[in-house]
């Protein structure tokens, strides 16, 4: 039995710190841990793309990063995104394409193109897709998130610096 | 908890890494970008009774540019920095082409240069392209250090040479000739999965425009990465045509590869796209070496 590791990430700007076995995937200390359950947990071997968050600002799928890899580094999920009543730009989009239908996916793809429409604010279809080629959706068909993501880099070019 | 209990160890210096390898010994195993192994850790395959983490080993992560050309890849440079440097571009073109390929864009900002090299996956693509560029490959351990050819580097599927007291601490890729050209090739079902066949040519022409030099490296079609023995042979000293070509595809396909069939394709399959992508790979390498794009 491995020993308790102590680790201090900052997870959406908050400060935690904790003391977990090395075993613990990331995924699953956001999830049961910190209980920040909008990362979701698909496949566990880095195939879906559910579970991507952000580390240091880069997409990374946080089933195949250990918690104490985390230690004294910066966290981002999609719970830190927006708020039912003030949605980000992507979620509204999200929601007024039809992009997602059972939502699965959702949170993984929005911290995909997060980073991707920061690098690239004026994306076209073709760098779009393969910014989501990480992230299966069974639902959309992907189609109307490519339309969500064009519309939001609209949104957000406009109106961010 | 998915992956079995291991002790953890985040040495923050190259030399602390080796001490601590050093007393492991058989139990221990570096952890690089961990795109592959943490994956076989959380089926199980793998269960590491300790983990080496170089995550925080700074002095691991860069990439140079020696006086005598070529490059140097520090081993826990990031797939996603390497994908985006201007210097491999100029240096290395066939690291940038290949890149998009290698998973999807949420392992290459985790995964490693080295790291990929040294798992050994016969699948994979910087294993192969390193061997297409003839990379050396500098093994340290604690008291010692040693350079390892490429052509010597690889044992079996996931097997290196890597002594469990070693790792690897960089990757040089030596400067290409001039009038040298070269391509990657790869059919998948999707870009970032796993590819049925992958090519990666190297050509070098002389002043006549005849091959001076060529290399031919198939991937996902043995228990390692393989150089085409049958390029060499019918290539080099001939002039570059699709006839010659054609012959190199159906020698190396028929007799120098040895693929698997599994739920995703047939080896009768592999072996007929292997000699297909052969034939793209060479043409568009050798256009690239006469400066022709390609």
């Amino acid at each position: 039995m491995s020993s308790l590791i102590n680790i201090k990430v900052k997870v959406n700007g908050k400060d935690y710190e904790q003391s977990v076995e090395s075993r613990l995937l990331l995924s699953d200390f956001l999830r049961h841990n910190l209980e920040l359950t909008a990362t979701h947990v698909g496949c566990e071997h880095g195939m879906c793309g559910a579970c991507t968050v952000l580390m240091d600002g880069a997409s990374v799928r946080s089933c195949l990063v250990f918690a104490v890899q985390a230690n004294e580094h910066v966290i981002e999920t999609a719970d830190g995104l927006g708020t039912e009543d003030a949605l980000h730009p992507l979620q509204q989009a999200f929601m007024e394409e039809h992009a997602l239908q059972c939502g699965f996916c959702t949170p993984g793809i929005l911290m995909s193109i997060i980073p991707f429409l920061r690098d690239n604010p004026k994306p076209t279809d073709e760098q779009i897709r393969e910014a989501i080629d990480g992230n299966l959706c069974r639902c959309t068909g992907y189609e109307n998130i490519v339309k969500a993501v064009k519309k939001a880099s609209v949104k957000m070019a406009g109106k961010a610096r | 908890m998915k992956p079995a209990a291991f002790d953890y160890y985040a040495p923050t210096s190259v030399e602390e890494a080796l001490d601590r390898l050093a007393e492991l010994g058989y139990s221990g195993k570096v952890l690089a970008g961990g795109q592959s192994l943490i994956p076989a850790m959380n089926f199980r395959m793998a269960r590491p009774a300790a983990l080496v983490d170089l995550n925080n080993i700074a002095e691991l992560d860069f990439i140079k540019t020696p006086k005598e050309g070529g490059l140097v890849i520090g081993t826990m440079t990031r797939d996603s920095v390497v994908e985006h440097s201007k210097v491999v571009q100029e240096k290395a073109p066939l690291v940038i082409e290949t890149m998009p390929n290698i998973g999807h864009p949420q392992i290459r900002n985790r995964g490693t240069f080295g790291g990929a090299i040294a798992h050994a996956d016969p699948a994979g693509q910087l294993p192969g392209i390193s061997l297409a560029l003839r990379a050396k490959l500098h093994l340290l351990k604690k008291g010692s250090d040693r350079w390892v050819a490429i052509d010597d580097f690889f044992m079996g599927p996931f097997m290196t040479v890597i002594e469990p007291d070693e790792m690897l601490s960089e990757v040089v890729l030596p400067p290409l000739p001039a009038k040298t050209g070269t391509s990657y090739k790869q059919i998948s079902r999707q870009r970032g999965s796993a590819t049925q066949s992958a090519i990666a040519s190297v050509v070098t022409l002389d002043n006549k425009g005849k091959v001076a030099d060529v290399r031919v490296v198939m991937m996902s079609v043995g228990a390692t990465p393989l150089v085409s023995r049958e390029a060499e042979k019918l290539l080099v000293g001939q002039e570059p045509t699709e006839e010659v070509f054609k012959e190199v595809a159906k020698n190396a396909s028929e007799t120098e590869i040895d693929p698997s069939t599994d739920m995703h394709a047939t080896a009768d399959y592999r072996r007929h796209v292997t000699y297909e992508l052969i034939i793209q790979s060479l043409s568009s390498a050798t256009a690239r070496a006469k400066g022709k794009g390609g």
